[in-house]
């Protein structure tokens, strides 16, 4: 019961959990971040959506820094992210990713991938790590796959495989770069149910999809990108029947007519 | 036909090749780490390791090895006085030959290496440092071994190269088998005779290598 109370207290606590401040980036010539200033509070799962080429991928990486800013600020639970180094990694522990291509490590088994970070970077005995990593991988509905490589896997169960392995860390924050965008039709739900699952559970979320059902259904605010701009904010309902920009209007008419 | 072999007793023909087999184990060991090294200081973040380790390579690969032989002979022993922690001559020229084998192979094997890391994708890397790994863990635990298992074929190369180079160390000295070769010639009147016997000790020596490492290369080949 004690438990359960503890949970729900987290989930309605409130707070700045993820802070972008006028964030600005180039690649070359090309402007792909301009001006962005973002919130995201404990709890929230915010769905980031828009065109091809709008940024909101490298929006997504930059909050680990896995891209880095020209100008601007990130703070993640009140810190400023730090420069390349300890600090950053300890940093990045804290903050999940989930990427679009798994990325699980191809010469480890599942078990070991989910129990690398564990032992390395929480310094977890090997014992208490597999413990976690199978729980887990039970958890993600991957349990009985923990011996194979994932290479034998199919795509919805490497990108589980990848959800359990960032789950591990105990992240303060989960962000998804297109996590079901190169899957077969047929596996993205198995995958989309883990994150409804995990949303239900009170993890924020920060999730760059195309999946405008997930977005309806898991998210507490929409943002629309494009051209490296947010363009729009929004409640998932308010946004998908009555969105309030033109750019946001055409790109819903083109995804959503069918 | 054969007899001459028994007047040979410092060294004997396999007292020869095992001073070769040790020549190339011991260098072999010494230039995968030290090129392993070199390999991570190519890619690391750091621009003055990044340019040491491209400055060494080029300039260590396109010296001929007996050129570095002979200097850690004549540069470094007899006129910076190194004495490689020994007093006896053999045993110095020796360790001599090994540093120089080691110092010239580390060359080669940081480039093998270094192509075996451009073949891990970027992902994986990224995949390590979003879970918190530092950079020199995201090598250890991720890349290099990955990597490792893409070029124990060329790494084979390197290491048959390394036996046959081995010969070098005659240059200075070291009683191994090409040293006792150019003895028996000209001591002896069965010249091809002696060269087919040399001959076939290396080719006895780098065939079960190379059959070896590329049945563990397919074996160890990392499935994407």
């Amino acid at each position: 019961m004690t438990e359960v109370s503890v949970a729900k207290e987290d989930v309605a606590a409130t707070g700045e959990l993820v802070v972008l401040k006028s964030v600005n980036k180039h690649f070359g010539a090309l402007h792909v971040l301009q001006d962005i200033d973002l919130t995201i509070a404990r709890g929230e799962v915010v769905v980031v959506i828009g065109p091809s080429g709008s940024g909101k991928s490298t929006l997504c990486r930059t909050i680990n820094r896995l891209e880095t800013i020209d100008s601007g600020s990130i703070t993640i639970d009140g810190k400023p992210l730090p420069a390349e180094g300890k600090e950053l990694a300890r940093l990045r522990a804290d903050v999940g990713m989930v990427f679009q291509s798994f990325n699980l490590f191809a010469h480890k088994t599942v078990l070991e991938n989910v129990m690398l970070g564990q032992i390395k970077v929480r310094k977890k005995d090997k014992k208490a790590a597999e413990d976690r990593a199978r729980a887990l991988l039970d958890r993600v509905g991957v349990g009985a796959q923990a011996e194979k490589y994932p290479a034998q896997l199919s795509g919805g169960q490497q990108q589980r495989v990848a959800i359990a392995r960032a789950l591990a860390m105990e992240p303060k924050v989960m962000l998804f770069d297109e996590p079901t965008s190169a899957l077969d039709p047929e596996m993205i739900n198995e995958v989309l149910e883990v994150m409804q699952q995990l949303a239900r559970d009170g993890m924020t979320m920060i999730v760059v999809t195309h999946e405008m059902g997930f977005a309806r259904s898991a998210a507490n605010r929409v943002v629309f990108m494009a051209d490296g701009r947010i363009v729009e904010e929004a409640a998932p309902d308010q946004f998908f029947s009555n969105p309030r920009s033109d750019r946001a209007k055409d790109f819903l008419s083109k995804i959503l007519h069918h | 036909m054969f007899d001459f072999l028994s007047d040979y007793d410092d060294p004997t023909l396999l007292g020869a090749f095992w001073v070769t087999v040790q020549l190339t184990v011991l260098s072999a060991v010494g230039s995968l780490i030290w090129g392993t090294l070199l390999a991570a200081m190519r890619v690391s973040p750091v621009p003055l390791m990044r340019g040491f380790g491209t400055a060494y390579v080029n300039v260590v690969r396109n010296i001929p090895l007996t050129v570095i032989i002979v200097f850690t002979s004549l540069g470094l022993a007899n006129i910076f006085g190194v004495t490689m922690g020994t007093e006896d001559l053999k045993d110095r020229a020796f360790r001599l030959a090994v540093l120089g084998l080691v110092a010239y192979t580390a060359a080669f094997v940081c480039e093998a290496i270094r192509s075996g890391i451009n073949t891990v994708p970027v992902g994986q890397a990224e995949a390590a440092r979003a879970i918190g790994l530092s950079f020199s863990q995201v090598l250890r635990l991720v890349v290099l071994p990955q990597a490792f298992r893409s070029v124990i074929g060329p790494l084979a190369n390197v290491l048959i190269a390394l036996t046959k180079n081995t010969t070098v160390a005659a240059t200075i000295g070291v009683a191994e088998a090409a040293l006792l070769m150019k003895e028996m010639i000209e001591n002896e009147a069965q010249t091809l005779l002696i060269g087919a016997i040399f001959a076939l000790g290396f080719v006895v020596l780098t065939l079960p290598t190379g059959l070896f490492l590329g049945w563990l290369s397919k074996r160890l080949a990392v499935k994407r």
